[in-house]
């Protein structure tokens, strides 16, 4: 019979239709403004409304998330031990040579130090691609996770200063648990073999 | 028109101007206009399908009122520029610049329309379209996910909040020229830059 | 990769042997292929097509080498039954570089010609349209020689001096002005410029007919660059009569990003990132490629381990759901049914790209192949989720999604038996992947030219004989339901063990040579060609995107049509603009 293939198309239509409702009436209060609720719209079989409401409700970053680079400070004695040695590897593999670095100099002698003066990213270049975090041989630069950056004014806002850049381990450990884990226990092994080797 | 505009029926005693009645009137105003924003379809590369992806299922504009997205810049209010602006396309962005009516807003997507990108410096490549076009909000991200992009979009609804009616471009005197559109030529010409460009050809003649 | 080296060479000694008079072996270091001269090419083509069968000519590129003072042009061909790719180069003097087209042999080579004359000015003698394709008409020089500056100097190669160990934060714009730099022509005069205007596109070709008394006119349409259905920033200028198309003119490089001429300031790893922006719906698919390619000039010690290569294969084919998924959705909106289905299948694409999020760390730009295998293990749970996925989720969805659209009378009536492309016109005009199996040519390159582990899977190759519209609709579903078998076989067949080769770095000894490396991408054979000279930086860097050349056809498919057509077919190609325009 002609119209019969729109019929079947209208029925499928309208099936997701009364999935809406259905789906909310049976989870009742709990479908929304929740973390279960938001994460039950995300599994594999989910059905009805599939709207995240932001702001109210975020979808969750998975933890591999790579947004704009930030660099990592310990805190030793209340005083901020910047891991980085301004080493240059990351601005080296930057793809959009987007880091600049300054290495710091010793001001009487005029030798170069393992800490940077200044640091600039400029998002208005990066791509987010990671490779920054990826090859840095001290874990000093890690791939941030805050992605609510919209300004107004590029100019000022968008270059990264070193002020802006550095962000305790403790947020660190907040965004990549996983990732800070093992890391911290490749440290301690060495630790223990440099020890070993020592004693 | 834009004359009677600035004077309104009533005559205020001036201590009484920019108090609680104007207040209001711009607290509807923009209500209104916040509330019903209407973007155009302007994808030009990759951060075009993320704006697409932020007008799907899950991160639904039509909660904020963006959900009508026409392709014609006679009827838009905004202007997402998605995507790396090439030399080829900029004459065609400002002739839609020009062709929006006011009130309109820009809104600079990624890294490459707000300074270039990854391929800053290519020959075919303009590095941020605020070189040409002035913009309000910019987005930055290779590309911004959806929700960034919903950030962004908040970030315009507070602005358009912050205007008053008293201040803004639209109802002052004189005309908008627009931007001038630029020319293809053995590269890209700005014409705001023509007079210095005329004398840089007349010192290389002198010198030749 | 032994036996792969054996039968190319045997392939072309085969042709050695066969045109000896004509034809010589390139015997450059880390090189392959015949070398011809120019004067015998259009012969050595034709018989090559005739007598033995190679009658695809799949990629047409050229490089500038400036220190030998020659421009070569290289052609790849494949025979359309299957086996491995002859490399035929042919070299002329860098001063005058000429060469015969080869449009009436192969008609395929139409843009790519045009391409190497607009970037490089290798002019083609006998080409029916030499103009300019990625750059307007009255740009001066080409800018893919190696001794062509743009604006904004600064270092020629990556990592630049300037940012280590004295960075400065400076926009390279505060220190020079843009048109500071630029070289004018002699005498040109910018109040006196006028640029081209389109009309020149069909010009002197309108008349006027009258018809029964009635005056008609042809009339030219132009659609985009800004228009809601091209895909992105592409422009058709049609010629009209009535609602008929008569002629038609596709314009492109409005998205034309420089992708060659960056690929060859970058490093090696460096162009693993920008890769992705090239068909920006499929990242993954173009890693692959690259990381093949890159493989076949790096040698043995870079074979990738068992587990990546089947965590390559299952993140290309969830690539390919989800492109065809969004390929469907997009062509119903260009039928006009604005967004419903598109809805639907951009809710699965959400929920595919969840997975990429976990695993490589961005939706999109994945950046997560490297060379000798991916950058980091799936995080757990993935494997059960991906197996959720695959067996239950996508099967149910692709069912639901043909109940709901294949047989609907609206798309049966205005896909069948428009944009017809018959097989022999398909050959010849390059096309490949899903046109050129919807058009009755069963060629699949992880069937016919197996790379990575695809022999061992058990699959399909789908194809479809009519060649309409309608059929390149439907064989995307046949292909999300191969690649669903492939990913069922793949997540219960994926071992345990390591996921990159060697330790992880970022400069590579490169041996010199080149390398042509080929993968099925959604849309097409995306092909990779890179020149190495021994340095950090590869020397010519060629990408053979699918979706430009199966515009080639476009004109092919749209002559007779109606002008609401003109849309349809467009999207039934499925173009990416990033491909298109590199």
């Amino acid at each position: 019979m002609k119209g019969f293939g729109i019929i079947k198309g209208l029925g499928v239509t309208l099936k997701h239709i009364y999935d809406t409702y259905a789906e909310d009436i049976k989870a009742g209060r709990k479908r929304y403004y929740t973390k279960e609720g938001v994460r039950q719209r995300m599994t594999p079989d989910t059905k009805g409304i599939f709207t995240v409401n932001y702001p109210e409700e975020r979808v969750p970053t998975a933890e591999n998330f790579r947004f704009v680079p930030f660099l990592v400070y310990d805190e030793v004695d209340g005083e901020k031990d910047i891991r980085c040695t301004a080493c240059g590897i990351c601005s080296k593999v930057c793809p959009t040579q987007c880091i600049w670095i300054t290495r710091a100099e010793d001001p009487e002698t005029g030798k170069p130090q393992k800490t940077p003066a200044e640091f600039y990213i400029d998002t208005d270049l990066c791509m987010n691609c990671g490779y920054c975090a990826e090859y840095c041989p001290f874990d000093a630069i890690k791939m941030d996770h805050d992605y609510e950056l919209a300004t107004y004014n590029r100019k000022e806002n968008n270059v990264h200063n070193i002020d802006r850049l550095l962000k305790p381990a403790s947020y660190y450990a907040e965004i990549r648990p996983l990732h800070y884990a093992i890391e911290q226990q490749a440290k301690a092994e060495e630790e223990a073999k440099r020890a070993a080797r020592r004693g | 028109m834009p004359d009677e505009l600035n004077k309104p029926g009533y005559s205020i005693p001036p201590e009484l101007e920019g108090t609680v009645a104007i207040t209001t009137l711009d607290r509807i105003y923009n209500w209104g206009r916040r509330y019903s924003v209407w973007p155009m379809f302007f994808g030009l590369a990759c951060c075009a399908i993320e704006m697409i992806a932020t007008a799907g299922a899950r991160f639904d504009m039509a909660r904020f009122g963006m959900e009508i997205m026409r392709p014609s810049p006679r009827q838009c209010d905004l202007m997402i520029v998605s995507g790396t602006v090439t030399k080829k396309m900029i004459p065609q962005v400002v002739r839609l610049y020009n062709q929006m009516p006011e009130p309109k807003y820009v809104l600079s997507m990624g890294a490459c329309a707000s300074g270039g990108g990854p391929f800053k410096r290519g020959y075919n490549v303009i590095s941020g379209v605020d070189k040409y076009i002035p913009v309000d909000v910019y987005v930055p991200g290779c590309p911004p996910t959806p929700q960034a992009l919903l950030f962004g979009l908040m970030t315009i609804q507070e602005k358009i909040d912050n205007q008053s009616i008293k201040e803004v471009s639209w109802y002052q005197k004189g005309d908008d020229p627009g931007v001038p559109v630029p020319i293809l030529g053995p590269d890209l010409i700005d014409l705001r830059d023509f007079p210095e460009l005329m004398e840089r050809l007349a010192k290389e003649e002198d010198q030749a | 990769m032994n036996e792969e080296t054996k039968v190319l060479e045997s392939n072309e000694a085969a042709v050695l042997e066969r045109f000896h008079e004509w034809v010589t072996a390139d015997e450059r270091e880390g090189y392959q292929g015949l070398l011809v001269s120019p004067a015998n090419l259009i012969a050595l083509m034709t018989a090559l097509r005739d007598d033995l069968g190679y009658d695809q000519l799949t990629s047409l590129t050229g490089v500038d080498y400036l220190e030998e003072e020659l421009m070569e042009v290289v052609y790849h061909l494949y025979k359309s039954t299957g086996g491995p790719i002859l490399e035929i180069k042919t070299q002329m003097p860098r001063s005058n570089p000429e060469v015969p087209s080869l449009v009436s042999t192969f008609p395929g080579a139409a843009f790519q010609e045009r391409e190497a004359w607009d970037l490089l000015g290798i002019k083609f003698d006998g080409h029916p349209n030499l103009k300019r394709i990625l750059m307007w008409e009255g740009f001066a020089g080409h800018p893919l020689r190696k001794d062509w500056q743009e604006a904004y100097y600064g270092d020629q190669k990556k990592p630049y001096d300037d940012r280590w160990p004295e960075g400065k934060a400076k926009k390279i714009e505060a220190g020079m002005k843009y048109h500071e730099n630029i070289n004018y022509p002699k005498d040109f005069n910018p109040e006196t410029w006028i640029p081209e205007p389109h009309e020149l596109l069909f010009k002197g070709s309108q008349h006027l007919k009258v018809d029964e008394g009635m005056e008609t006119e042809q009339l030219v349409v132009n659609l985009g660059p800004q228009h809601p259905s091209t895909h992105g920033v592409f422009r058709m200028v049609a010629k009209l009569e009535g609602e008929t198309v008569i002629d038609l003119e596709p314009v492109m490089g409005y998205l034309h990003r420089n992708h060659e001429k960056i690929g060859e300031k970058n490093t090696f790893s460096m162009n693993m990132p920008y890769t992705d922006r090239l068909d920006y719906f499929c990242s993954m698919s173009n890693n692959f490629g690259y990381a093949v390619t890159v493989e076949k000039l790096l040698g043995e010690k870079y074979q990738p381990p068992e587990r990546a290569e089947y965590i390559r294969v299952i993140m290309a084919e969830l690539t390919r759901v989800l492109n065809h998924f969004m390929a469907i959705g997009f062509f119903l909106n260009d039928l006009g049914a604005y967004f419903t289905p598109a809805l639907y299948t951009i809710k699965e694409r959400e929920l595919i790209l969840d997975i990429f999020e976990a695993v490589a760390g961005s939706r999109m730009m994945c950046n997560y192949f490297r060379f000798g295998g991916v950058v980091r293990d799936l995080p757990e749970g993935m494997e059960e989720h991906i197996r959720e996925m695959v067996y239950e989720r996508l099967p149910r969805q692709i069912d639901e999604l043909d109940r709901y659209l294949v047989k609907n009378e609206i798309v049966v009536g205005r896909s069948k038996g428009v944009g017809v492309l018959t097989p022999e016109q398909a050959i010849g005009l390059s096309a490949a992947g899903p046109v050129l199996r919807a058009s009755g040519v069963p060629y699949d390159i992880r069937r016919a030219d197996p790379y990575s582990i695809y022999d061992r899977f058990d699959f399909d190759v789908a194809v479809r004989y009519h060649g309409d519209v309608y059929d390149r609709f439907l064989i995307r579903y046949d292909e999300i339901r191969q690649s669903i078998r492939i990913l069922q076989q793949a997540i219960d067949g994926i071992p345990q063990g390591e996921v990159l080769a060697n330790r992880p770095e970022y400069r590579f000894r490169m041996p010199k040579g080149e390398a042509y490396g080929r993968v099925e991408g959604p849309k097409g054979e995306l092909g990779y060609y890179v020149v190495s000279d021994g340095t950090d930086n590869p020397y010519r860097y060629h990408v053979r995107a699918p979706s430009f050349i199966n515009l080639t056809g476009l004109r092919q498919m749209c002559l007779g049509e109606k002008v609401a057509d003109l849309v349809a077919i467009l999207g039934s190609i499925d173009i990416v603009l990033g491909e298109v325009d590199r």
